[in-house]
């Protein structure tokens, strides 16, 4: 995959992480969302290892630990590609 | 404690800029009803809010919010960054300029600045969640006024997006309501002395 392509697969599996984080908030005990909520969430720290190892960190305060990029030169999510 | 991510929760990618829209969108970053009021409502009422369920809805969609807020003034950037005084002038954005520049700030279409007397804290559970119920409403609507201004799909597919996220708080903010009124059946909600 492309950075883009990967950047938009992270995005599409973080929000299926918060749609699904916030039904979580209002209904703790469905065993099935909790479920999915844990295959999804390993999928998205995969797929985030992923990224980072090649294209550099996307998180801060340690949250990124990779060799690659640089956190201060990266692309701002508000600049153009 | 948050941790930033360096990427936006949906794309956003202006190359046509739609001055007239910078000016709607700007209700949606610093107007009553701006994601910045949602977020800054929703993390500053979770502080006194009971039940670990609400006080997670609070917390959670309080933080999506600021993602929310930072898509909005990526599109307010994008479509001003590049714009010519004289567009920023037929756009009805001459005042905006003169105070901002092509910066992004917190205020309303009309100038108005962001203030804190857009939210409220009340400490009683029962009034701040129908806040935010309204709340989520009224950025619904506002998101269908600002579509209505424009077919451009680059302004209207994270518009969408943002447009439904409402709905999804609003269905959550309905169920805190609900737990709610299991946990105070007679309205006791608020101590009265």
């Amino acid at each position: 995959m492309t950075e883009c392509e990967l950047l938009n697969r992270i995005s599409e599996v973080q929000f299926v992480c918060v749609e699904l984080n916030l039904y979580l908030d209002t209904h703790p005990s469905d065993e099935a969302a909790r479920s999915d909520y844990l295959s999804y969430s390993r999928l998205l720290a995969e797929l985030i290892n992923e990224y980072e190892a090649e294209y550099g960190p996307l998180q801060g305060f340690g949250h990124s630990p990779t060799d690659k990029g640089c956190w201060i030169h990266s692309r701002w999510p508000w600049e153009r590609n | 404690m948050w941790i930033y991510q360096k990427k936006l929760e949906f794309p956003v990618n202006i190359t046509m800029p739609d001055l007239r829209i910078a000016k709607a969108l700007m209700a949606q970053y610093g107007g009553p009803d701006s994601e910045l009021s949602a977020g800054v409502r929703y993390l500053t009422q979770r502080f006194s809010m009971p039940d670990d369920r609400l006080r997670a809805t609070l917390n959670d969609i309080g933080t999506e919010e600021i993602a929310h807020w930072e898509m909005i003034g990526t599109m307010i950037l994008q479509t001003v960054e590049n714009a010519s005084l004289s567009e920023l002038e037929a756009a009805g954005l001459s005042g905006y300029y003169t105070l901002h520049g092509r910066a992004v700030y917190p205020a309303d279409p009309n100038g108005v600045p962001f203030t804190a007397s857009y939210i409220q804290s009340t400490g009683d559970p029962i009034a701040d969640i129908f806040e935010d119920l309204a709340a989520e409403q009224k950025a619904r609507a506002a998101y269908e006024h600002i579509m209505n201004q424009t077919e451009c799909e680059q302004y209207l597919a994270p518009l969408r997006f943002l447009r439904e996220r409402e709905v999804v708080h609003f269905q959550r903010f309905s169920e805190c309501y609900n737990i709610l009124k299991e946990l105070y059946p007679e309205g006791r909600q608020n101590k009265l002395r």
